[in-house]
């Protein structure tokens, strides 16, 4: 009890009952306790000036109501008696939002070092886009059983729909099908990260850069990530080549995957690619802005921002059988010639499953 | 061979003192002789024990001569401002960081005697932007963020490092990129920064930081004189805070403010002699930069006492900073105002 408590022997004492509550409602969910970020601290004397300070007289009315999905909340909290009492009639979305608030308010969240809020992430952001997910696209998740339980693992996927809505829809997919709920970390073009709001909300959503090293490491310390190869070539591809896989540059993904021994699921995603039909491109614009493109759809720029509003397609998000790299030898990942074969077929592969899930489905807006 | 006889440069400043005071204490070396243009502060001459202070310019030839006469076998090169706290003319900083490292570099490498050098430099020469990797390591390019900023002579220095490493591969050269400092004694443009009233950010970016305790960045150049640990190491406190949580903690007002009026008010900033925001600085409030601290723990064989958080706390709490708005307080209110009008629509049981 004590030893998850740093925070001072006095405030430990008193917290106790309400630790026991708390382990009560956590059964079989020790994974969440786990990760409290006051059990991850030592060093207690030298935390001499947060005793006095510390959380006393706030009351952690969610810990008593067992409603507790946050991670990186602390628990130690004394109840002052007043709320404990009206703690029970407290609805759960309220006392989570309570929590939330305050969290945000006295900057009590954690944030990993790629600038992933996992609080934040959950609280406010997923579902905002399961919204989306499930009323507009109505997503269907077919082969959710071959993302890796555990340990890190690359999803390819394929892009399209001028505005990257499929990598989004990806996240939900994998966040509300795995049974371990994991996160997708997603690897964006740099565009994505000098955009302001835009990059921040992408950090903050657990995404980075597409690059070797940030890859490599997200993979190494066992997450699940998520890769596009086509890059602006897949996402802004006109409506003509729907469903064609582009190029998929110099596989610098795979050798990252070969590099670290992770699976390679392939994922096709269909229905994104034609919620923005993109007909033409207006290429002195998008160099006048900055942007890869300036997309031409039959309706934007027409109909001004309601000409944004995607087209509400059905989508199917099939993950694939994974393709093993742990079984080549140690500097495969060096060898342009089996970097690209292995390319060439996780992309056979891909486009096989994009067929195969297109021949099924009914109609491009329903079943 | 044990280091003996210890020179440590820019002993006026922050860290070059307090190393000094350290050094001094400890029984091992023979000699330990700190110089700079100014005397250090009074609290650390009456703590220095056996240390000597001597005045000195090491943009001067002089520095050659006390070297050799001394037999000085270690250089603790301190005298390096990545980041001057406060408003200070660029051209005096600059010929101390990079005139001043050559022709120390030159004196070393004239000195026989010499066989250590430690050098203290910033994790900013990886520059900060929206092509950088999320975490750097030590082979990361180093790419500062202007050519004329404080970050750039960082990376003019360690360059001369590298070329005495060449021309002496005798010497056992320890470089050791601090990210930003803080603590609740020192003066750096972070503790400045936190300590503003209302913080400008900028809008629609939140940084990541990493940060390193004072006391932490002090043992670090200590083991580096007293042990041997060639190579070049990042140090950091483990974890991140993001920039909007850390003035959240701090209870300070942010302010974002759009990325073409930054400059604007860093000027403000400036003249009211409050902040000294160079280009560096700016970026890396846009885009945050993270190192990684593994060779650190592992080939280094230190591991930072305090992490980020900690540091940041400590400092807030140290320096006694009176929220200006107080987090707490206002949860505590929400909670007393929201939960009992949820209760009563709840119906009763």
């Amino acid at each position: 009890m004590v030893d998850r408590n740093p925070v001072g022997g006095p405030v430990a004492t008193r917290a106790t009952p309400v630790q026991d509550t708390r382990d009560e409602a956590h059964e079989g969910q020790s994974a969440q306790v786990i990760p409290l970020r006051s059990a991850e601290r030592g060093g207690s004397q030298r935390r001499r000036h947060a005793v006095d300070t510390g959380h006393s007289g706030e009351a952690s009315v969610v810990n008593l109501s067992g409603a507790t999905d946050v991670p990186g909340q602390r628990a130690s909290a004394e109840p002052t008696p007043a709320v404990a009492e009206s703690d029970e009639l407290v609805p759960e979305a309220v006392a989570k939002a309570v929590e939330f608030v305050r969290g945000r308010l006295t900057g009590e969240y954690d944030v990993d070092e790629f600038g992933f809020d996992p609080e934040l992430t959950e609280t406010v952001l997923l579902p905002a886009l399961r919204m989306l997910y499930d009323k507009w696209f109505r997503v269907e998740v077919h082969g959710a059983e071959n993302l890796p339980l555990g340990g890190g693992g690359l999803v390819v996927g394929n892009h399209s729909g001028t505005i990257p809505l499929d990598a989004l829809m990806t996240m939900v997919a994998v966040h509300d099908n795995h049974p371990k709920q994991r996160h997708l970390r997603l690897l964006g073009a740099d565009l994505v990260f000098k955009l302001p709001f835009v990059g921040t909300l992408a950090r903050k959503t657990g995404h980075t850069l597409a690059c070797h090293p940030d890859a490599e490491r997200l993979l190494r310390g066992g997450e699940l990530v998520g890769v596009f190869p086509e890059g602006y070539k897949g996402v802004g591809k006109p409506f003509g080549a729907r469903y064609k896989l582009q190029r998929f540059g110099r596989g610098g993904f795979i050798s990252a995957a070969l590099r670290t021994g992770v699976p390679i699921i392939p994922c096709a995603i269909v229905g994104a690619e034609e919620t923005y039909p993109k007909l033409g491109d207006i290429k002195p614009l998008a160099r006048l802005l900055g942007l890869p493109y300036f997309p031409v759809t039959p309706f934007f720029p027409l109909l001004g921002p309601l000409g944004a509003v995607p087209l509400p397609t059905k989508w199917h998000i099939e993950f694939g059988e994974p393709v093993r790299t742990d079984l080549a030898d140690g500097d495969a990942w060096d060898d342009p010639m089996r970097v690209l074969s292995l390319t060439d077929r996780v992309r056979e592969s891909m486009q096989e499953l994009l067929y195969a899930r297109l021949s099924q489905r009914g109609g491009v807006f329903g079943d | 061979m044990p280091s003996n006889i210890v020179l440590v440069t820019g002993v006026s400043g922050e860290l070059g003192g307090k190393l000094l005071a350290r050094l001094g204490n400890n029984p091992d070396f023979e000699r330990v002789i700190g110089v700079d243009t100014s005397p250090p502060p009074k609290r650390v001459i009456a703590r220095m024990g056996n240390a000597e202070f001597v005045r000195a310019d090491i943009r001067n030839p002089l520095i050659a001569k006390i070297i050799s006469s001394a037999k000085v076998d270690t250089v603790v090169h301190a005298a390096t401002t990545a980041h001057p706290p406060g408003p200070a003319r660029r051209t005096p900083v600059k010929e101390m960081n990079v005139i001043g490292t050559m022709r120390l570099l030159a004196a070393c490498q004239r000195a026989p005697l010499v066989r250590k050098l430690v050098v203290k430099s910033t994790a900013a020469v990886y520059g900060a932007s929206a092509r950088s990797p999320a975490v750097f390591t030590e082979d990361s390019p180093l790419m500062p963020v202007s050519p004329r900023g404080f970050a750039s002579d960082a990376v003019e220095m360690e360059g001369y490092v590298r070329g005495l490493q060449r021309r002496r591969p005798d010497i056992t050269v320890t470089v050791a990129r601090f990210t930003s400092m803080i603590g609740p004694e020192v003066d750096t443009v972070t503790t400045r920064y936190f300590a503003l009233p209302v913080v400008p950010t900028v809008l629609g970016y939140d940084a990541r930081m990493q940060l390193v305790h004072s006391s932490d960045a002090l043992s670090v150049l200590e083991l580096a004189t007293v042990r041997d640990n060639p190579g070049v190491f990042n140090v950091g406190g483990d974890g991140v805070l993001a920039l909007s949580q850390a003035v959240r903690m701090a209870g300070r007002v942010e302010l974002p403010v759009p990325m073409a009026a930054l400059p604007s008010v860093s000027r403000l900033l400036r003249g009211a002699n409050l902040v000294d925001f160079s280009h560096d600085q700016l970026r890396l409030l846009n885009f945050g930069r993270v190192v990684d601290t593994g060779p650190l723990k592992r080939e280094f064989g230190y591991t930072p006492r305090w992490s980020t958080r900690e540091a940041f706390e400590d400092y807030v709490q140290g320096r006694a900073l009176r929220p200006v708005i107080d987090g707490r307080s206002l949860s505590a209110l929400l909670r007393k105002v929201a939960l009992p009008s949820a209760n009563e629509h709840v119906p009763s049981q």
